[in-house]
């Protein structure tokens, strides 16, 4: 490791730390923005006994001053403890842990399919004739205006309720997980169709094509040996981005589908003023993204050299 | 025109070698753009063929039909394409490729014609591996062996190294290895010497000169007549899609017989170009008139400047007389345009000053300050992006008029007086700057410069974009405007024959520091600092038996290593 | 250099190679409908949006219901057209509240010295790091579900993209060739700023916005979908969705009438913003393409 890239990486994790600061602190005020009590907040709209109200306010310290509250409430979280969800009786990572299954079932799904969508519309139609790429951007175009939702609801219209071919609602196993994962799948794929094109379509180009098209190499090699690398880049940067898009869309392809997830859970919560649960998901999205992020860092170097010596 | 027969030059060209590439009447179409209109020519074994001619006429996308790499949209017509002696006309896929493994083709700057997501030693066994040229276990060794061939120090560990971890220099020779690889009958070079340095240009020169002694044909695609005059032996001269001169490189440029050739010759800037017109027809019947030296304009008093850790300018120090040139002259990073934007008042010295009219910047605040600015203006270097994108000429014009104080009643008169001292058509005046050509956006500049009235222009490097007929022009243009108006300019170039062209006074920099500084006689017959002797014995000229000691001993050779 | 900041929308609006001519016409006709039916939406239908007729439901399209009708026999085609109003207010509402506030916020950041701007910029990564559908999620836990709060939701996460634009637009162009070139030609400060500085940075910031209104869009009939913006009866397209969700099985039209509205909005929206914007880039030297 390069002493650029040791930077690089301290930096990063500093600004990481201080994200994930800022997000507790973000929860934190959440609490306290609330009309109302913060243990009215916290309780949401579940009807508790007064001994639980005075158990919340001793476990927060809602009677201590606010420096001191934001300080245990930090510690609190740093410890992995995301508070107690009184609707639903059971500790918050509790409740996040037992839905996180199938969505995550149904993000890494819907990834792939995007992914592998994508990187085979850019290369096929990457550089061809005037109208294959007219009607490609004209398809990535439509498939970006579309709110995800209603893929799912023309999806479920016509394969489920027209065709019959698959479950309305739940199903298990792949039947169930195919439609829900090609909705989010289609606008996701036209998004990074547009993006690997545009970048395959500059690289092509590029002078060091040329030299290795005049080298004798075919060109299904140059696109995938040179070409193909180049494009990957932009969809790397875009990848914080995505993750957000995912989480997002699974909350509205679950609801299409009438899926168990985190979604669910997060729709109950905010429907029941369920804040320790929405604080809770969004707490560890912001971690994760976060790690995402560092781990971004890592591999960028890999893909582009040039960024080992960047100032 | 036919191609020519039985040329032979010093190198010995054996008359009975069939022609590694034979091209008569070759149309290249672009949709109903004609790029190429019927050219014809052979390259011969150990014959270097050169294409010579400015941008857009033609000659990288002849060069490109050897290949096959004409690109979708391009239609070409031709009666003979023969390429190591096939047929290539009815090429397919297939046979292209195989064709292109006997051929090797060389590109302007390696940093962008190697792919800078792989390691310069994959790139080189990327042919050997593509035609089978060694057996698999061997791939490695022979890219090292092809690393030492072109001159590459340590090629064991270059070889691992990627593009933008190796000079200039060291990055082309790669590109020459990858070439090369796979032992070609036929090397292309489309100007591969560019985007190199002086001293740098003269090393890849020799190298290729080494390939074509070992009877490699080579055709070399350049603009720069100068560059091709040292290796070629025969000289192609291309104006729109056209040869319109072609023989022996010793004749073409001794005695050039088309006007085009003439003008070209008479264009480049050096020193017997003194005193005299550079572009055809020039711009008087007369030569330049001459010029009279007047008071210290500008002066640097040991100036500093210092960039994080890198000291960009180290005690420099100068003045300029009113009507007088300063050509500052150096190597890339050697900190010209750092002094430009010294004098300008744009940064601050960290010690010193620059004093215009003998008022340093530093005393100068506010309103002073900017009425001081009108009396020292810039020539950028790239015109367009010192403009506004949202400013027509008008706009431009107008905004540097009200610098100079013109009433506004007065200014739309005063805009045309400008565009025409720059030789600019006054309908220029509606429109923008994108939409203008590389010449007059450097002539919009320039009348922007002149508006508020100013003693001193510096120019930053004003003709290093522009193709030589042009570049001549605007010369032009700068000499006469300063014998008519008695201006001083601190005139910044990598060019020396730029520089020699239009310099009273010379100051060599290197690393931010003067080496030497004098008159530009002396600095250019008797120069003292080696620097500037390495310079000066780099400079590639039209002159051809002068240069061929050049070619044979290269003292910088070692030098060179990983920036 | 026009681009400092690229959001996914921009590249799709700004990518089409030879979108012709006559589809960027096409695309502002339609859009100009869209507009003209928020504004007067009486124009286009006689009906009444919550007028119900329980003895014509989930009738499919016919000559007197176009769209069809829904679950309680109201005409889908009228709720459409009266919903356009309701979408596109929500989508441009907190599209220009978002600009305003990240305006002043890139404004003070790049202006007003290295603690405002670590501030404002650190706040901005925090926001930008969460993702925004969840951070829309926490805020209407707080203040509840409505259109009006789901302005301000998706307004808070758009706001620190546009400071962000800003902020690296102005920079940017205090560093350009034409703002050095200004002061070497001894324009005065004020005359650079209102001259130069401001219509560069603010004429993309305003093609941008254009074009992020269909994001907007989608991100608002999506909470509305969710049940948290507009709720039904108000017949804005998400919420039509929404309120229609059992009858899909039955009546397909209900399920593809309204989001085909959103859909055509939000491509018409990007067409026209996408060629805004090559008009502007037009004139951008990066675009102008030199040879060597």
């Amino acid at each position: 490791m390069t002493a650029t890239t040791r930077r690089r990486l301290l930096t990063r994790l500093a600004t990481s730390l201080v994200v994930i600061w800022g997000a507790i602190t973000v929860s934190f005020c959440a609490l306290h923005l609330t009309p109302g009590d913060v243990e009215d907040a916290i309780v949401g709209t579940s009807i508790v006994t007064p001994q639980v109200r005075a158990q919340i306010v001793a476990e927060y310290g809602l009677d201590r001053p606010l420096v001191a509250q934001y300080g245990s409430y930090l510690g609190r979280v740093l410890r992995g403890d995301l508070g107690h969800s009184y609707q639903r009786h059971e500790p918050v990572v509790t409740a996040i842990a037992s839905q996180l299954g199938p969505s995550l079932l149904l993000a890494v799904t819907g990834m792939g399919l995007a992914l592998i969508l994508a990187t085979a519309t850019a290369l096929l139609t990457a550089g061809r004739s005037r109208w294959v790429r007219g009607l490609a951007s004209g398809a990535e175009l439509v498939g970006t205006s579309v709110p995800m939702f209603w893929v799912g609801i023309l999806l479920l219209t016509v394969f489920s309720f027209q065709l019959g071919w698959f479950p309305a609602v739940g199903g298990d196993g792949l039947t169930g997980l195919l439609l829900p994962a090609v909705s989010m799948a289609l606008p996701v794929a036209a998004l990074l169709s547009q993006v690997m094109r545009e970048g395959l379509e500059r690289v092509l180009h590029e002078p060091f094509v040329l030299t290795a098209r005049a080298r004798g190499m075919g060109d299904t090699a140059v696109r995938l040996r040179h070409a193909l690398r180049h494009a990957l880049l932009p969809v790397v940067t875009l990848a914080g981005w995505l993750f957000g898009l995912m989480l997002g869309a699974m909350v509205v392809i679950e609801k299409v589908f009438s899926r168990e997830g985190l979604g669910g859970l997060m729709l109950d919560a905010v429907a029941g003023k369920d804040l320790p649960v929405v604080m809770g998901v969004v707490l560890i999205s912001a971690f994760v993204y976060v790690v995402v992020n560092v781990a971004l860092d890592l591999l960028y170097p890999l893909i582009d050299p040039r960024l080992q010596e960047e100032r | 025109m036919t191609g020519h027969d039985g040329l032979a030059s010093e190198a010995g060209i054996d008359a009975a070698d069939d022609p590694v590439a034979e091209v008569k009447d070759l149309f290249v179409t672009f949709r109903t753009v004609a790029a190429v209109r019927g050219v014809s020519f052979t390259v011969r074994r150990g014959e270097c063929v050169a294409i010579v001619g400015e941008s857009g006429s033609g000659k990288s996308v002849t060069a490109r039909t050897l290949f096959g790499l004409t690109g979708d949209g391009a239609r070409v017509d031709t009666t003979v394409l023969r390429i190591c002696g096939q047929d290539a006309r009815t090429f397919g896929e297939r046979q292209w490729r195989a064709v292109r493994a006997r051929l090797g083709y060389v590109l302007q700057d390696a940093l962008v014609s190697l792919d800078p997501l792989r390691p310069v030693g994959k790139e080189i066994a990327e042919p050997l591996r593509l035609h089978g040229m060694v057996p698999r276990a061997q791939v490695a060794a022979r890219t090292v062996e092809l690393l030492r061939e072109v001159g590459v120090p340590e090629p064991d560990a270059r070889a691992a190294q990627y593009p933008h971890q190796l000079s200039g220099g060291l990055r082309q020779r790669a590109l020459i290895a990858s070439a090369i690889a796979c032992d070609p009958e036929l090397l292309v070079a489309d100007e591969p010497t560019t985007a190199l340095d002086v001293s740098v240009q003269a090393q890849i020169l020799r190298l290729l000169d080494e390939r074509r002694r070992a009877r490699t044909a080579m055709l070399l695609i350049c603009h720069d007549l100068a560059v091709v005059a040292r290796i070629a032996d025969r000289l192609l001269v291309m104006k729109d899609g056209r040869f319109v001169e072609e023989g022996p490189t010793e004749r073409v440029l001794g005695a050039p017989s088309h006007p085009y050739t003439q003008a070209l010759l008479t264009a480049i800037p050096g020193r017997r170009t003194r005193g005299v017109w550079l572009s055809v027809p020039p711009p008087s019947a007369g030569p330049p008139a001459a010029r009279r030296e007047g008071k210290v304009v500008l002066e640097a008093r040991g100036l500093v400047k210092r960039f994080g850790a890198r000291l960009a300018v180290d005690g420099v120090s100068f003045h300029l007389r009113e009507g007088q040139t300063l050509g500052l002259v150096g190597e890339s990073g050697s900190g010209k345009t750092t002094i430009a934007r010294l004098v300008l008042g744009l940064v601050a010295p960290d010690r010193g000053a620059a004093l215009i009219d003998g008022t340093s910047w530093t005393e100068l605040r506010g309103r002073r300050r900017r009425d001081v600015r009108r009396h020292i203006q810039l020539v950028p270097q790239d015109p367009l992006s010192s403009f506004d994108p949202r400013s027509d000429v008008r706009r431009i014009l107008y905004e540097a008029l009200l610098v100079g104080g013109v009433p506004r009643a007065r200014r739309r008169d005063r805009a045309l007086e400008l565009l025409e001292q720059v030789g600019l058509d006054t309908a220029v005046l509606n429109r923008h700057p994108a939409r203008l050509s590389g010449g007059q956006r450097q002539r919009v500049a320039i009348a922007r410069a002149l508006a508020p009235g100013p003693r001193v222009l510096v120019c930053d490097e004003p003709v290093s974009a522009l193709d030589v007929s042009v570049q001549a022009q605007v010369l032009d243009l700068l000499v006469r405007l300063q014998a008519e108006n008695g201006l001083a300019y601190l005139f910044i170039s990598h060019h020396l024959g730029v520089i020699h062209h239009m310099s009273d006074h010379v100051m060599v920099l290197k690393d931010g520091r003067v080496v030497e500084s004098g008159e530009v006689g002396r600095i250019f017959t008797a120069p003292r600092a080696d620097h500037t002797r390495e310079l000066l014995a780099a400079i590639p000229t039209t002159h051809v038996a002068a240069d061929a000691h050049v070619l044979g001993h290269d003292p910088s050779f070692t030098k060179e290593a990983t920036s | 250099m026009t681009h400092a900041i690229d959001t996914p929308r921009r590249r799709i609006a700004g990518a089409a190679l030879s979108r012709p001519r006559l589809g960027r016409w096409c695309a502002a006709l339609v859009l100009a409908l869209i507009v003209l039916t928020a504004i007067a939406p009486g124009l286009f239908t006689s009906g009444v949006p919550h007028e119900a007729d329980p003895l014509a439901a989930l009738r499919a399209p016919s000559g007197a219901h176009p769209f069809g009708t829904d679950a309680i026999g109201r005409d889908v085609f009228t709720r459409v057209v009266y919903g356009a109003r309701h979408s596109l207010v929500a989508a441009v509402g907190a599209t220009v509240l978002a600009v305003t506030a990240g305006t002043l916020l890139g404004l003070v950041a790049g202006l007003a010295g290295r603690i405002a701007d670590e501030i404002i910029m650190r706040l901005a990564d925090i926001t930008l790091s969460l993702p925004t559908l969840l951070l829309a999620l926490l805020v209407l836990t707080i203040t509840g579900p409505g259109t009006l709060n789901s302005i301000y939701a998706i307004a808070l996460y758009t706001a620190p993209g546009y400071a962000r634009l800003v902020r690296v637009q102005s920079m940017v162009i205090r560093r350009s060739g034409y703002v050095e070139a200004a002061t070497a030609l001894g324009l005065t400060r004020a005359r650079i700023v209102v001259r130069h500085i401001v219509p560069n940075a603010f004429i993309p910031l305003l093609v941008l916005a254009t074009i992020e209104v269909g994001t907007a869009l989608v991100a608002s009939s999506s909470l509305s979908f969710l049940g948290l913006g507009a709720r039904p009866p108000a017949p804005e397209w998400g919420a039509m969705l929404a309120g229609g969700r059992d009858y899909f099985s039955v009546a397909w039209w209900i399920a593809v009438f309204p989001g085909a509205a959103i859909t055509l909005t939000v491509l018409s929206i990007t067409v026209v913003g996408g060629a805004l914007q090559r008009r502007l880039e037009g004139l951008d030297p990066s675009g102008g393409g030199r040879n060597r």
